[in-house]
């Protein structure tokens, strides 16, 4: 299935103003999306009977730094093509264009509830923000990093000092009410 | 020591010398592989090399019951404050070996997640060079460990 039909087919479930069809060297269908429109029309490939994009491969950013703008997310779609499942495998690429002042975009985690982890891994790593997100926290890094490494412009080679304690993951009062918690528990067994 | 039946059967000694003899003939490392080090680090305690042989074939998965924690690997930045909090939580007296290069100096891994240098986290005894390195140099390694011990003032 060419760009142009998986166009056509999603023009009749929404609006295709902004979706626009590029040229790829490996020949896998490659659309733009509108970043104001990307889960509008990512729930139409899901939803669309001749297209049932149901299963997202991957999601990544790429950071073009000297460009803006500078961002471009890029989601890996695959259509399995069972029975109720569009009618023949597909796989299609959709890109979307992040400008690189306070990125953000819209978490396709509603549509897809994998990409929660890969948005996750996009925050953490190229500080892109995804709003509606159920859980945006940092997944590789620790919690308290500061930066964001998979920049282009991120100092690589930087040298910090190791930090070799955690702060404690509870709080005073609860260490001490988990403790006289287990100390009852062993009195009255 | 007795030479026949009628000498008095006593064995003279420093304390030093059974204590370290006690310490370095059953050094028990605590498991602790991060990397393709730790391959090298079970070939090292299997049959074909057999550490058994220097008395350190032990490996626990408790830091309570261990004397050595083998680094075996590059360790990172999120990773540095389990392994102390690892190292810590052995019992005198404890040993590190830090075991190839980048536990070592980081490695090929000049970058802001790995942690350049066990030593910046734990106090490191012995250093295994090596890309890994083989189980021969890993058990070099320990018998240096073992002349190590044998050296230190128990009673100083």
């Amino acid at each position: 299935m060419e760009s142009a039909a998986i166009i056509e087919a999603l023009s009749r479930t929404v609006p295709a103003t902004g979706v626009e069809a590029v040229a790829s060297g490996d020949g896998m269908p490659t659309l733009y999306v509108g970043l104001d429109r990307l889960v509008d029309t990512c729930r139409a490939l899901r939803d669309t009977p001749e297209l049932r994009f149901a299963f997202l491969s991957d999601l990544f950013p790429v950071d073009y730094l000297p460009r803006e703008p500078r961002f471009e997310i890029v989601y890996l779609l695959a259509s399995l093509g069972t029975a109720g499942f569009g009618d023949t495998p597909k796989r299609l690429r959709v890109k979307v264009r992040v400008p690189g002042t306070h990125p953000t975009v819209q978490s396709v985690s509603s549509v897809w509830p994998a990409a929660g982890w890969s948005e996750r891994e996009a925050y953490d790593l190229f500080g892109i923000h995804f709003s509606d997100h159920p859980d945006l926290r940092r997944i590789l890094m620790p919690d308290d990093w500061e930066g964001y490494p998979l920049r282009k412009d991120y100092p690589v080679q930087i040298n910090q000092p190791v930090k070799t304690y955690e702060p404690l993951q509870v709080s005073q009062e609860q260490f001490v009410a988990n403790i006289e918690a287990t100390r009852d528990r062993a009195r009255s067994d | 020591m007795a030479d026949n039946d009628n000498d008095f059967p006593v064995l003279l000694t420093t304390v030093d010398k059974v204590v370290n003899w006690a310490r370095r003939s059953s050094i028990w490392p605590v498991t602790f592989g991060l990397a393709c080090c730790a391959i090298e680090m079970m070939a090292m305690s299997a049959s074909r090399y057999d550490i058994a042989r220097f008395g350190a074939e032990v490996f626990r998965g408790s830091p309570r019951q261990s004397d050595l924690m083998i680094v075996a690997g590059r360790l990172s930045r999120k990773m540095a404050p389990v392994l102390r909090r690892i190292y810590d939580q052995m019992p005198e007296p404890k040993y590190v070996i830090s075991m190839g290069a980048c536990a070592s100096v980081g490695g090929v891994f000049d970058n802001y997640a790995i942690v350049q240098g066990v030593d910046q986290v734990v106090p490191v005894d012995v250093f295994v060079p090596g890309c890994p390195p083989r189980p021969e140099s890993l058990i070099y390694g320990i018998v240096q460990l073992q002349k190590k011990i044998d050296k230190s003032k128990v009673f100083a």
